[in-house]
């Protein structure tokens, strides 16, 4: 049997993962950290990196050996933003991207957090790239600065004279060096307070394709996940948890669990009980001989159907006004038509391919190493360190690559990290406990995307003019009970419920939008575009009942009332033109549907062409047009809106979360079937010219398929789906 | 102890021979490039070749391999493995690139037995390997230029 270790603590993101032991060794590097909080620039570490690395104060290190790593404080999830941001740097340092690498960086808020959320480090919002705009700019104009200095003073001549190009100082007398040679003596150098920040016109790297970073270490196994790690003496944890949420432990018979071969320990935990072996198959067996009673006294006992009824009941009485304008009511009361519909939305898994997984481990001075795709380690730190009884200082985090997330490793709780450090504490931290969910565990473990309901009332004058919007929200606010909510919770409003509907970019004269916080005990979260995966769907189909009932064109019925939302409207138009919207082709079972969205400070707009019949909708293709500012990389911006496409499909045609007595109906990927090769439609993706600064695109592709597809099944049938998944079954086709 | 010919190496692991290849390969002999994403055969993540046939590793028992020859992500060779390798790096397939050692090895065995394929080609091969990244339309893409620097 092998026994080699694979992992170490540094979280090298390049399969280059001896570079930071390789630099310190080396000796001389360029260290450049750099706060906006805090004004200005700072450098820290100095020539002798390696007492560094364990804070390693920093966003550039420019090694002797002349790789530039770029010190990543977002969880890559498959975003790329890894490459992203280390294009950013890059760009300022007029780097050659070969030169370039990207090391996650450690958990420590003082340094590394978002600053889209104040002091807490963590990734999410679709912020990576739009919150380190600034500061890796400045980072790398910085370290360029410092660079030129050294050379200038080696050199002799005047800073001013020394250009960069491609990784290579110049200078007009014939001398040049490359970055590494440089980097000890830039490390020296007096910190420019305000470095130059180029000209956008200058930029060579932003705007261009540049290979991912991450495309070797994964095309060749190499690439370290959190399920990968393998400490010394690891052990697997699986937990087996209540069938209902809110349920706990009544009486646990262990014994033929503990018979199993390579299982060692049983343990409980607040969720449940712990199964602790020597593999994940012995972990796995244990479990399935484990005989638990749950008591049920708390337990959610609700199904579909009367979670449903409860939502529409709900929203026939007044709820808590999120936005409003004008008089609605008495715009619709006035009006010459009347339109009104009703949506539902399922709970949705977020179903990452790697199932939550973590490592933990007691170091011999008492402090705690966590190995996991962290994606909120400031939350993560803080509860460890509460279970573990230590402080969150104590509490180091290597973050490595996650295979997905789509917003499920950010949680408030921090769940499965606390379930890990529980299972330590309740094993004696003796050994490293490796806590592994299954995908039925992921499945049917909660903190789904909230169920959602909208019922939405408008009028319509005689020349199709709206003159009332009535709409309300029902749902379960994913951040009222968390330590969130006093941060992001105005007056029992969660803006994440009715984003992208209160505060819609359409000229609406008059409207009120409502909600109402449903209070069931499922726990809800972020899962990919969050309030806009189910508020875009309604205000875009509903927008498009309104086109037809108006007897106007879609697209020109949307850019009429958007006329106040310039980006928008540029987006969509290009995305109608692109897809040959004017010039499309209708015919029975063949339809075009337009959808258009902002989120994010992203806009999207989408066409979609669907072949409809009865039971079944074919996607053919998606025409996409996207506006998130500077185009940093453009090719990965195409990568994330085609795999939008790819991951929101399955929500479309199928996906639901379901209840029967509190117990999900759904437990794996037979059930729960994501979108598959052959179901895949050809996605072109435009992207809008921008100067603007850069925003996010890891989401909001998303929200805007299920409208697209939506409309054009309508335009394909006459059939209005406005429930999602879309009700096929419904489909009677032409 | 059960023998095990993985990689060009021969083995012995001291598992459990009910125990799926999958979790033989990567808790025992600590190879983690091939992935666990379903345990039952739906997503393709676990895939390994058996004798150069793409085979699902979490529905493989290690007792059934016998003297059959298992090839893993870390292990492939040869031409075809090189053009897929390739492709896929050229055209940045990967997003989170968990599902992607078993889509390249589905890809391996497809270009091995079929070097011209069409999509419903692809289609036929591919359906049972799951990307949530939904990274699909640079597989197919890769397949084909794969297919062509083979020809």
């Amino acid at each position: 049997m092998l026994n080699h270790s694979l992992k170490t603590r540094d979280s090298a993101v390049t399969s280059r993962r001896a570079f930071l032991r390789g630099s310190a060794a080396a000796g001389g590097a360029l260290v450049i950290g750099l706060h906006l909080a805090r004004d200005g620039a700072r450098a820290a570490g100095g020539p002798d990196l390696s007492k560094a690395p364990a804070k390693p104060n920093a966003f550039v290190r420019i090694a002797a050996d002349d790789t530039v790593s770029v010190v990543i404080k977002h969880l890559d999830m498959g975003q790329g933003n890894t490459t992203g941001l280390a294009t950013i740097v890059a760009e300022e340092l007029d780097a050659d991207w070969a030169q370039m690498r990207a090391v996650f960086a450690p958990a420590d808020a003082s340094l590394y957090n978002n600053l889209a959320f104040g002091p807490i480090q963590g990734t999410g919002g679709s912020t990576a790239v739009a919150n380190s705009w600034i500061q890796l700019r400045k980072a790398g104009a910085t370290a360029r600065a410092m660079l030129v200095a050294a050379a200038a003073q080696e050199w002799k001549v005047p800073a001013a004279e020394i250009t960069i190009e491609k990784g290579v100082l110049r200078h007009a007398s014939g001398k040049e060096g490359r970055f590494g040679a440089f980097a000890a003596k830039a490390a020296v150098q007096p910190i420019p307070e305000n470095p130059t920040l180029k000209d956008p016109s200058a930029f060579r790297l932003i705007g261009t394709r540049l290979p991912r970073l991450d495309s070797n270490a994964k095309t060749d196994g190499s690439a370290v996940y959190a399920l990968d790690v393998r400490r010394p003496g690891q052990l697997t944890a699986l937990v087996a948890r209540a069938p209902r949420f809110g349920a706990t432990v009544k009486s646990v018979d262990d014994d033929a669990a503990r018979a199993v071969p390579g299982v060692v320990q049983v343990v409980r935990i607040p969720s449940g009980v712990a199964v602790v072996a020597r593999d994940t198959w012995s972990a796995m067996k244990g479990r399935e001989a484990l005989t638990v009673t749950w008591d049920d006294t708390g337990a959610e006992r609700q199904s579909t159907e009367s979670q449903q009824a409860a939502y529409k009941a709900m929203a026939a009485k007044p709820g808590l006004v999120a936005s409003k304008r004008g008089d609605a009511a008495g715009g619709i009361k006035g009006a010459a038509k009347v339109l009104e519909a009703e949506f539902n939305f399922p709970y949705l898994a977020h179903a990452p391919m790697e199932p939550l997984n973590a490592t933990i481990e007691r170091a011999a001075d008492g402090s705690y190493d966590i190995y996991a795709g962290s994606q909120f380690q400031t939350i993560e730190q803080a509860v460890a360190a509460g279970i573990l009884g230590t402080t969150a200082d104590k509490i180091r985090i290597t973050t490595l690559w996650a295979g997905g997330s789509f917003g499920r490793r950010a949680t408030a709780s921090a769940d499965y990290i606390a379930e890990a450090a529980a299972i330590l504490k309740a094993t004696g931290e003796k050994t490293p406990i490796h806590l592994v969910w299954t995908r039925e565990d992921d499945i049917t473990g909660g903190y789904y995307r909230p169920a959602a309901y909208h019922r939405i009332r408008a009028g319509l004058d005689a020349k199709g003019a709206i003159t009332g919007w009535e709409h309300t929200v029902v749902g379960k606010s994913i951040i009222i009970g968390t330590a969130l909510e006093a941060m992001m919770v105005k007056d029992g409003v969660d803006a994440t419920t009715v984003e992208g509907a209160a505060d819609t970019p359409y000229a609406l004269p008059a409207y009120r939008f409502e909600v109402h916080n449903a209070r069931e005990g499922v726990p809800v979260l972020w899962w990919r575009s969050v309030g806009h995966s189910h508020t875009a769907q309604a205000m875009e189909v509903f927008i498009d009942e309104l086109a037809h009932a108006a007897g106007q064109d879609p697209v020109a019925y949307r850019l009429g009332l958007l006329k106040q939302a310039p980006r928008l409207s540029a987006a969509l138009t290009l995305a109608a033109e692109k897809a040959g919207w004017s010039a499309r082709e209708q015919k029975p079972g063949r339809g075009y549907g337009v959808a258009a969205h902002e989120s994010f400070g992203s806009y999207v707009a989408m066409v979609a062409d669907v072949t409809a019949e009865a039971g079944k909708v074919k996607v053919n293709r998606i025409v996409a047009a996207v506006d998130v500012g500077v185009a940093v990389n453009p090719d990965i911006i195409r990568a994330q809106v085609e795999g939008a496409v790819g991951f929101a499909l399955s929500a479309v045609l199928r996906n639901r979360i379901t209840f029967k007595d509190g117990e999900v109906q759904e437990k794996n990927f037979d059930a729960y079937e994501p979108t598959r090769m052959s179901e895949m439609p050809k996605v072109e993706v435009h992207i809008v010219p921008s100067a603007a600064a850069p925003t996010g695109i890891g989401e909001p592709g998303v929200p805007v398929l299920a409208p697209a597809i939506a409309n054009a099944v309508f335009s394909a049938t006459g059939q209005r789906l406005r429930s999602l998944p879309l009700d096929l079954t419904a489909l009677r086709g032409v | 102890m059960t023998k095990l010919t993985l990689n060009g190496r021969t083995y012995e692991v001291d598992a459990d021979p009910e125990m799926p290849l999958l979790w033989a390969i990567r808790d025992h002999l600590n190879l983690t490039g091939t992935k666990y994403g379903c345990g039952i055969a739906q997503c393709g993540a676990c895939t390994v070749h058996l004798d150069g046939q793409p085979v699902r590793s979490c529905q493989t028992r290690l007792g059934d391999v016998g003297e059959g020859k298992i090839t893993t992500i870390e292990g492939i060779s040869g031409p075809v493995a090189e053009a897929v390798r390739t492709a896929w790096r050229q055209l940045d397939v990967v997003q989170c690139g968990y599902c992607q050692s078993g889509q390249m090895m589905s890809a391996i065995g497809l270009l091995s037995e079929n070097r011209k394929p069409s999509d419903a080609d692809i289609d036929a091969a591919m359906d049972g390997n799951v990307c949530r990244c939904g990274t699909y339309q640079r597989i197919r893409a890769a397949i084909h230029d794969a297919a062509r620097s083979l020809a």
